[in-house]
């Protein structure tokens, strides 16, 4: 009993990196139709950059645990934001109208671009940091197994729900949000009415990659080592995220992200650690064969 | 006027180098090192500048350029590519004929890896190019075209050609059991189950260590044979030099080996080449250009795919028997990504749908850098220079960032083929 809390704790800490990470995907999907590849690299880029900025705050003094975190938190997402910007900007704008796997094969020569820039300019080795969030308190204890939740944990539950929060609103509540959902309706009407779809596209992969680089410095300082290939894996996943919560839909791309953690924590718990990549997987192929909108997800109908 | 315009495009490149600043200052100024405390910070100040530097004159060169028409930038390389070709793929084909007759090993062992990439790029073109599924795991069935006989040699003692086919039968079947659920979905989904199934395939290998010896890998792979002879090199009565009388050398297994592909390589092509022509080829160019179009024409969009899914999945499975039986070992270690990666740069370099295109390309990515890297290594040697030296072991390094850089400004600058084009085979009116 004690030990499933447990693997509950750790499955919903992990399924908030993925959550965050599913948000990406689901937004850029919704409002071009595409698969964006070259996110979960984002998601890379952004550990990295929190990696680059607690080591610079470090070298600079500035050792306070709640300050570095909003300095680097704040670094890190701006950066990966102009990553994000960028990427769409080189990769995907001249595409607009190319022929079907265009824009694929762009978003997947992409990611192997952000890959193997890392790996080049930071070396393939994997870059381990200290816990800087240490310690936390435990909550029940049966069978001499006791159930611990880390201070860690809550700072990344609360940051995931604050970050969460913040979106939320700014997609339901404000101008830029209805432009947003606006697009995502329906691209070439909103055009006509005057939205100015290219700088929304634009503010949708801002916006995407700037929560991939929350994901990832809360993956850097969960896990505590990061290397180039991470963004591969966590992609895929957080993209199979995407599609079970309901591909284009906000709150199910948080739930997906949920389950997917939850999922994978338990059979890593009850069955093999091996396989656990392959459980992930595996569901992706099974939800879009039996579920393929998703539990949040609209049926897409295809017009001609 | 034109100085507005140059005012404008010098505004323009600045800003380009500015963006360039924020990305690259951090990731490239800042190298994470392990050092005596734990991880520590050194700085490139350098590198960054010439990175910056090099994105403001590569912006200033590409604004300083008349803009082409979307009419020019899709036509691609158009009429006299193909008729170059025309003269180019028969002498190719002498030329790979008589490549051995050099004597090199290193040329015929280079030739013999490039040749494996061009049937690669053959079979994952019928899947691409032909038919437009986006397939990014092709590397899964090379595997499983290894590893199926790989095992069955070692379990049953098989020899190649017996289980050359076999391979390619089980590479089909697993694109067909991947292929059946998955093909009835959205385009763009196939890609990414692909993707994950690649990584399925490699993970079950590395863990089934009762199957296929986990991450150590599979070794003592039986060499093929010609019609029975062997080449191994005691030389006896039922070996090949012992047939023919001759001194056993190396070379000759290396060049059999070398014939071996290029037989396997020519039969893809000539296969494909033929299916192209029959109703089904058209029906997967069909399913390219537009698949609604398809299915209202009565079309069973879901059986073709699955057709052209399976048999580019065999041809995976028979170069992947091939390079199990020409390396003697195999481990998981050799389908990775990458491997999916480069096969599918090559197709989309050379062209989707694009036979030639396709050989071109292999030539020019697998072939050409290793010549330069080897190249590199001969001046370093020679000139004692260290810079070539750093050079050319930093060169395989650069590769993937060379080749996703590829399929990206392939597909913005020529959607269709950097080096081929390949247009439907019919079209209605005036083409």
């Amino acid at each position: 009993m004690a030990y499933a809390v447990q693997q509950l704790i750790n499955g919903v800490t992990l399924g908030m990196i993925y959550g965050l990470i599913a948000v990406g995907y689901t937004m850029v999907y919704g409002i071009i139709g595409m698969i964006n590849f070259a996110h979960g690299d984002i998601f890379m880029i952004g550990a990295f950059l929190s990696l680059i900025a607690l080591l610079g705050l470090a070298s600079l003094g500035i050792t306070a645990v709640p300050i570095a975190l909003a300095l680097t938190l704040i670094f890190a997402a701006g950066l990966a934001a102009l990553y994000g910007w960028t990427v769409e900007r080189v990769a995907y704008r001249p595409l607009r109208g190319s022929f079907r796997l265009a824009p694929l094969i762009s978003a997947i020569g992409m990611s192997i671009v952000l890959q193997n820039f890392v790996q080049v300019s930071q070396g393939a080795r994997v870059k381990p940091l200290d816990t800087m969030i240490p310690g936390g308190f435990q909550i029940m204890e049966t069978d001499g197994f006791a159930v611990r939740l880390s201070w860690m944990q809550i700072a990344i539950a609360v940051t995931t729900l604050f970050i969460l929060a913040v979106f939320t609103w700014l997609v339901t509540r404000t101008p830029l949000g209805r432009r947003m959902r606006a697009c995502e309706q329906d691209l070439r009407m909103a055009s006509l009415l005057g939205i100015d779809t290219g700088l929304t596209i634009s503010v949708t992969f801002v916006i995407g990659a700037a929560l991939a680089a929350v994901a990832g410095l809360m993956f850097l300082m969960y896990y505590g080592v990061i290397d180039f290939f991470i963004g591969f894996i966590a992609g895929v996943k957080a993209f199979t995220a995407a599609v079970l919560g309901g591909i284009g839909s906000l709150p199910g791309a948080v739930l997906g992200g949920l389950l997917i953690g939850l999922i994978e924590v338990f059979w890593s718990a009850y069955f093999s650690v091996e396989y656990k990549d392959v459980a992930a997987f595996a569901i992706l192929i099974v939800a879009l064969i039996f579920l393929p909108t998703g539990i949040l997800g609209r049926a897409e109908v295809e017009k001609v | 006027m034109i100085t507005g315009r140059m005012t404008g495009a010098l505004r323009d490149a600045g800003l380009s180098a500015l963006i360039a600043l924020g990305l690259f200052a951090p990731l490239i100024g800042l190298l994470t090192e392990n050092g005596e405390h734990g991880l520590g910070l050194r700085g490139r100040p350098f590198a960054v500048a010439v990175v910056v530097v090099l994105v403001f004159l590569g912006r200033l060169i590409m604004l300083s350029r008349a803009p082409r028409t979307v009419a020019a930038r899709a036509e691609g390389p158009g009429l006299a590519m193909r008729r170059a070709g025309r003269a180019l793929a028969p002498a190719l084909l002498v030329f790979a004929l008589l490549l051995p007759l050099g004597g090199s090993r290193y040329y015929v062992d280079l030739a013999t890896l490039v040749l494996t990439y061009i049937m690669l790029g053959w079979g994952l073109n019928v899947v691409v190019g032909l038919a437009g599924l986006l397939d990014l795991g092709y590397v899964a069935f090379y595997a499983v075209g290894a590893y199926s006989y790989a095992l069955l040699a070692e379990a049953f003692g098989l020899g190649f050609w017996t289980c050359l086919p076999l391979a390619g039968i089980m590479a089909a079947f697993a694109g067909i059991l991947l292929g059946f659920p998955v093909l009835r979905l959205r385009g763009d989904y196939l890609a990414i189950v692909t993707l994950a199934f690649g990584e399925i395939i490699r993970i079950v290998l590395i863990n089934w260590v009762s199957l296929t010896h986990g991450p150590s890998g599979i070794t003592g792979i039986p060499r093929p044979t010609l019609f029975g002879l062997a080449f191994s090199m005691d030389g006896g009565a039922g070996t090949f030099a012992g047939f023919f009388d001759i001194e056993p050398e190396t070379i000759q297994r290396v060049t059999f080996l070398y014939y071996v592909i290029l037989a396997l390589a020519l039969v893809t092509n000539w296969f494909t080449l033929r299916l192209r022509r029959t109703p089904l080829g058209r029906a997967w160019e069909a399913l390219r250009e537009d698949e609604t179009a398809c299915r209202s024409l009565g079309i069973n969009v879901t059986n073709t795919k699955l057709t052209a899914f399976a048999i580019g999945a065999m041809f995976g499975g028979f170069a992947g028997a091939f390079f199990a039986t020409r390396q003697a070992f195999i481990s998981p270690e050799s389908f990775t990504f990458i491997e999916s990666a480069t096969v599918l740069a090559i197709v989309v370099l050379g062209g989707l749908g694009s036979q030639l295109g396709v050989a071109l390309a292999a030539i020019v990515m697998v072939g050409g850098l290793e010549l330069l890297r080897s190249f590199l290594s001969f001046l370093a040697e020679n000139l004692g220079s260290d810079l070539f030296a750093g050079i050319a072991n930093e060169l395989p390094l650069y590769r993937m960032l060379v080749f996703g850089l590829a399929l990206v400004v392939v597909m913005v600058l020529r959607p269709r083929g950097m080096v081929s084009t390949r247009v439907p085979t019919v079209t209605l009116g005036p083409a």
